[in-house]
């Protein structure tokens, strides 16, 4: 599977509050959320400016804070492609595989994309392309039982199959 | 007797002996089997619409899965209302006996142990990143998501990766109003908001087994804020205290081999600390009260999971008892559950509080999360002592909050700056 889209750099410990503050959780519409995806972080009008396919570079322990599965929904709803970052906080790395946005940890990524530049992630290969700076990075490579989670379709598909539902 | 090949800790035993191995190691994949799974009016929403969508006809447990609305409860709008309604509806329907309504709810990791519904020896998930506060009792718990919980519901099951340990040893004797809040700061000060992720937190030292279960538990709950998957402390005679009369299944408790292996082992004298205050905007910008004396404050929050207990509502009422809250701040005092609020109306705290001048609220997660019950306005500045200072946490974008044990809280509203009770008049 490969990502294509515009580079969007964020700091290092981006918050789930910044990725979707607390105040917007009265709901769980996913489209509803999406609309205040990274509304308290150093960049508010993210959601106005991206574009589907975008994908967000940040520095280290991004999602750090609560478990509100909120946050990778409103990333995912709002039309990233994906998230590059140097390390992810647990719960955010666990409730991406869980719900299906793909994450990638590469710190020389990080260091060798800039913000605007255009990003290729081919996943299989497990490799990210500056195409803008014509760059070439490694993925840290996915624990195998990520990959099974991923191949099943997500933590709830793998479930339902253990358990025997239709 | 067995004997285990390898030397584990407190954390790789529970882990262990609910995945039915003799012994498991750091990065070992595990299917663990969960004595309970959480979930709040936040994320059980979620949760259920999952667990529904899977086709699921049956939990695995009614008398295992806990609801406990209480972060936008009571109901502060309609969307908030029909969230709840859902936790409900969904309890209704499975005959969940660990529903809790408004007016026996309390905040989620207040309420588990004090009411023995987590014991020690348990493995806990919960989709509130404060699950892991069950460690101060000597049980895993760490901190998932609504999938997680939603597949735990079907299953009552969840796979972990065993994780590395790291062994926080304290020493020395604690100054007065040197509590459970101002060890942890001072950790993740030195830590860092990422210094213990994906690991397990081990507690120990003399410190540690002379604190009281109410600063255990605030010790555990902030694990998270170092990016910690649990926290730990092994259970002792304390604990036998705080869970003989309370613990409604059966406990066990687990110790780690002397020589168990640590990826990291940090050793922190406190003697001579001041109290501890993390800054605005992450839980590492930990600094001694001393140097914040000229910080102005709008508003005091004392409560939340991790400082809502009643020996925190008792250490705020002894600093401000006989004062006023300063004309133009605004202290809001919020007992963690029913119990405890019971328990400061005996001994007189609420009339301590209503005195002062402070509000003294029903219980709920309300503020800490800028949900409700006390939000800032932009320019604003709260002294809490909740657990988050993150941008925007308690309201607007250009608020900030500061995080302080609750005497300093206590002492902050009277003065209307940062400040320790010995400043009071």
């Amino acid at each position: 599977m490969k990502f294509k889209g515009k580079a969007w750099k964020f700091g290092a410990d981006i918050d789930t509050d910044a990725i979707i503050p607390a105040r917007y959780l009265n709901t769980s519409d996913p489209k509803e959320l999406a609309s205040h995806c990274m509304e308290d972080s150093k960049n508010p009008d993210f959601i106005k400016k991206m574009k589907p396919g975008d994908i967000i570079v940040a520095e280290k322990n991004f999602g750090c804070g609560s478990s509100r599965e909120h946050a990778p929904i409103a990333i995912k709803t709002a039309g990233v492609s994906c998230v590059v970052a140097k390390s992810f906080a647990r719960i955010f790395y666990r409730n991406s595989f869980n719900m299906g946005l793909p994450i990638f940890e590469s710190a020389e990524a990080v260091e060798g994309i800039k913000e605007g530049e255009e990003i290729e992630v081919d996943a299989d290969r497990g490799v990210i392309r500056n195409l803008t700076t014509n760059r070439e990075f490694k993925v840290a490579p996915v624990p195998s039982f990520m990959q099974e989670l991923i191949a099943a379709g997500g933590l709830m598909a793998y479930t339902k199959k253990k358990a025997g539902l239709r | 007797m067995y004997i285990h090949k390898t030397m584990m800790t407190i954390t790789e035993k529970i882990l262990a002996a609910h995945c039915g191995k003799k012994e498991v190691v750091p990065g070992e994949l595990i299917n663990a089997k969960l004595d309970l799974v959480l979930a709040n009016d936040i994320t059980a929403p979620i949760a259920i619409k999952e667990f529904r969508a899977a086709g699921a006809k049956k939990v695995f447990d009614p008398d295992r899965i806990a609801l406990i609305p209480d972060h936008f409860a009571p109901n502060k709008d309609i969307p908030s209302a029909e969230q709840c309604n859902l936790l409900r509806q969904f309890s209704r329907e499975h005959d969940l006996s660990l529903y809790f309504e408004v007016g026996r709810m309390g905040v989620e990791h207040a309420l588990l142990p004090e009411q023995g519904l987590v014991v020690p020896g348990d493995v806990v998930i919960g989709a509130d990143s404060h699950t892991c506060t069950y460690g101060g009792l000597g049980a895993f718990s760490t901190g998932v998501g609504s999938t997680d919980v939603a597949a735990a519901m079907i299953t009552g099951e969840a796979w972990f990766k065993v994780p590395e340990s790291m062994k926080f040893i304290y020493k020395g004797k604690p100054g007065k109003w040197i509590g459970g809040k101002d060890i942890i700061l001072r950790t993740i000060g030195d830590i860092g908001v990422d210094g213990a992720l994906y690991r397990a937190m081990e507690f120990t030292g003399e410190p540690i087994k002379k604190l009281p279960m109410s600063g255990r538990l605030t010790i555990c709950n902030m694990a998270i804020e170092a990016g910690a998957k649990n926290g730990i402390i092994e259970p002792d005679e304390i604990t036998r205290k705080y869970v003989a009369r309370r613990a409604r299944r059966k406990y066990k408790f687990y110790k780690s081999d002397r020589k168990a292996i640590y990826v990291d082992v940090r050793e922190y004298d406190l003697t001579g600390m001041e109290p501890q205050i993390a800054c605005p905007h992450l839980p590492e910008n930990v600094k001694p009260v001393s140097q914040l004396a000229s910080i102005n404050i709008d508003q005091s929050v004392v409560g939340s999971c991790t400082n809502g207990r009643i020996e925190d509502m008792r250490e705020a009422a002894r600093v401000i008892k006989g004062h006023k809250v300063h004309p133009y701040v605004r202290m809001i005092v919020i007992p963690a559950t029913q119990a405890i609020y019971k328990q400061c109306i005996k001994e007189g705290l609420v009339d301590v509080f209503i005195d002062a001048g402070a509000a003294f609220s029903t219980p709920t997660c309300g503020p800490c999360l800028g949900g409700h019950m006390g939000i800032l306005a932009s320019g604003e500045r709260a002294i809490s002592t909740t657990n988050r200072n993150f941008v925007g946490r308690m309201g607007h974008p250009k608020s900030e909050v500061y995080l302080s044990n609750p005497a300093i809280a206590a002492a902050s509203a009277v003065l209307g700056r940062i400040g320790r009770p010995e400043e009071l008049k």
